[in-house]
């Protein structure tokens, strides 16, 4: 990134003036960022330490939401989910976008063509992604289980959303076609930004398509790996539209996310107090995860 | 490599790419097509299931009268929608252009620090601190309005599209500028007529980034937006298809998933060179 440096070396006083006027650019954006975001994170952090219900008076109560937390074995479950949803879907996409993205990596006839089709569904909103597939994925009107029942595969039609396995899976393919597009295109920018000519080098050396990727390719892309990794990994952990919009959390309650279960304490049963401090330990969570983001995509040693 | 390569060789390759691609393309395209095809059966043929996608016995808007009908109506959501869209889309374009300008071009005190406060609101998801938006949300009146929900949608493009004016701003030479001001040009003028023409590739992406932004949100909409009749698409189509007003209607509840994925389609097809700049500006920076 580019320093700003003033161009006159030695400012006068009304230069100086007119670098003050720059506040007033950025200030609007600045009360957006202080009343919407600021306040409202030191608001979740002050209202963790109380019991707030929506209507009455709140009181102070220390660390006692914290404390319940601790003994509060479904949202435990939730995040244990959380977490192996992230997983999964991570590893599927990947799966997915990766060959997508050496597919359509070099200008050939048509890769543009192919790139806007695989891209699509990104563009498509998480909402709108959901309420396409429960339609899709419903026992009597939707497709799947019509269609394996005509083609007959099924003995009857199968509800996909009624036992967990197939009700889970169903939304990781969900995932992974509104995603992998996504992902497919920062992969891209990661390929393409690999010298042609180191990759030349190496076929002269006589080195084989994996060895190249394994010596070339995955050392080179560590930036944009990381950053696509951070991405999908963020992403799932704040999981939501799609298992409340298809699943409802179901069945009996298997799918409910950390979101969801927030969702649920603070805005279904109205515990503001305990909602805001599990909020809290979401926050650390993705906090740690944008840590760990900076330091994977630091700048690599002796390059740049 | 390709000299090598027999013209035999190479015809296989090059089949073999196309099938893949066709067969992929297909399988991204499919679950779009089919819904969008669907709607257009009768009401009756839509509650069956979609096998052929295409309406058999006869073309027809049935599907998106009945969808209408429910509750206040699509088209009050749909206003809704875009009222909430277009404003995200111009307020956030306002206040990022002049914030961009600003931390650009000039040097003031805490101005790394604004910066860096405004870019580390990315860090932190929104989602855990829904509940106190909600609450100063109703301290400044602007509860359960279409307003208030602008004003978060807005926040949360900032950091995004602070940074990519910045950049833009950084990008244009100071020459220019100094030349404009030897004309009399002042701030404003300076801004608005020789560098905003100069940025406005980065203005197009921000925006289209705000309103897919705006248009898609669905959590902050169904916890903020508590009365029907401020409903955004998503929220009440997921109040239809919840089987809020009745029977589920899966023939209106695709209805209204095209009427919610077309705009960004068409939108994403127009612009899609500027759309995939704002990808790598967040991916290579």
């Amino acid at each position: 990134m580019t320093a700003i440096t003033a161009s006159a070396p030695a400012r006068t006083h009304a230069t100086s003036r007119r670098q003050w006027v720059g506040l007033l650019y950025v200030l609007p954006a600045v009360a957006f960022v202080v009343v919407f975001f600021v306040i409202p994170l030191g608001m979740t952090a002050w209202m963790s330490l109380n019991n707030w219900p929506l209507m009455g008076e709140h009181s102070f109560i220390g660390l006692d939401n914290y404390v319940a937390i601790l003994r509060d074995t479904r949202f435990w479950n939730a995040l244990k989910f959380t977490f192996y949803y992230t997983v999964i879907v991570t590893i599927a996409i990947f799966a997915v976008a990766f060959p997508l993205a050496i597919f359509i990596e070099k200008p050939r006839p048509l890769t543009n063509l192919y790139r806007t089709a695989f891209f699509m569904p990104a563009v498509v909103g998480f909402a709108s992604a959901s309420l396409l597939w429960s339609w899709l994925l419903n026992v009597d009107s939707g497709l799947f289980s019509p269609a394996a029942f005509d083609l007959g595969l099924t003995e009857k039609k199968v509800n996909l959303l009624a036992t967990f396995q197939p009700a889970f899976w169903s939304i990781i393919a969900m995932v992974v076609w509104k995603v992998a597009g996504f992902t497919m295109i920062i992969l891209m920018t990661g390929l393409q930004s690999i010298p042609q000519d180191l990759q030349e080098a190496a076929v002269i050396d006589g080195a084989g398509p994996f060895a190249r990727f394994r010596a070339i390719t995955l050392p080179l892309m560590r930036r944009t790996l990381a950053l696509a990794l951070i991405l999908s990994v963020a992403g799932s952990i704040l999981a939501f539209d799609q298992f409340y919009i298809i699943l409802r959390g179901g069945p009996r309650n298997q799918t409910l996310t950390a979101v969801y279960w927030i969702f649920n304490q603070s805005f279904v049963s109205f515990k503001l107090g305990y909602g805001a401090a599990l909020s809290m330990v979401l926050l650390a969570i993705l906090v740690a995860l944008s840590l760990i983001q900076l330091w994977l995509l630091r700048k690599p040693e002796g390059l740049d | 490599m390709a000299e090598a390569m027999s013209q035999n060789r190479k015809a296989a390759f090059s089949l073999a790419r196309h099938s893949t691609g066709i067969i992929a393309s297909v399988l991204f395209l499919a679950p779009i097509v089919w819904t969008v095809l669907s709607t257009f059966k009768p009401a009756q043929e839509a509650r069956q299931p979609p096998l052929p996608p295409w309406p058999t016995t006869g073309f027809s808007v049935e599907n998106y009268e009945t969808l209408n009908s429910f509750g206040d109506g699509l088209w009050v959501s749909a206003q809704n929608s875009i009222y909430v869209s277009v404003m995200t889309v111009l307020l956030s374009v306002l206040v990022s252009v002049l914030a961009g300008y600003g931390f650009s071009r000039f040097r003031f005190p805490f101005r790394d620090f604004f910066f860096v406060l405004i870019l580390s609101t990315i860090m932190i998801p929104f989602q855990s601190i829904l509940t106190p938006i909600f609450l100063v949300l109703t301290r400044l009146g602007l509860h359960n309005t279409l307003t208030g929900l602008v004003c978060v949608y807005v926040t949360l493009q900032l950091p995004f599209s602070i940074f990519m004016m910045r950049n833009a701003f950084d990008a244009v030479p100071r020459e220019i500028e100094e030349a404009a001001r030897m004309d009399g040009a002042n701030n404003v003028t300076m801004l608005i007529k020789v560098m905003l023409p100069l940025v406005w590739p980065g203005v197009v992406t921000i925006a289209l980034f705000a309103f897919l932004g705006a248009w898609n949100e669905f959590l902050a909409a169904l916890v903020l937006m508590t009365d029907q009749s401020k409903f955004t698409l998503p929220v009440m189509m997921t109040a239809l298809q919840s089987g809020r007003f009745g029977a589920i209607d899966w023939g209106a509840v695709q209805a209204g998933v095209t009427v919610m994925m077309v705009p960004c389609l068409i939108l994403f097809l127009a612009l899609q060179r500027f759309y995939i700049r704002g990808l790598m500006a967040g991916a290579v920076k």
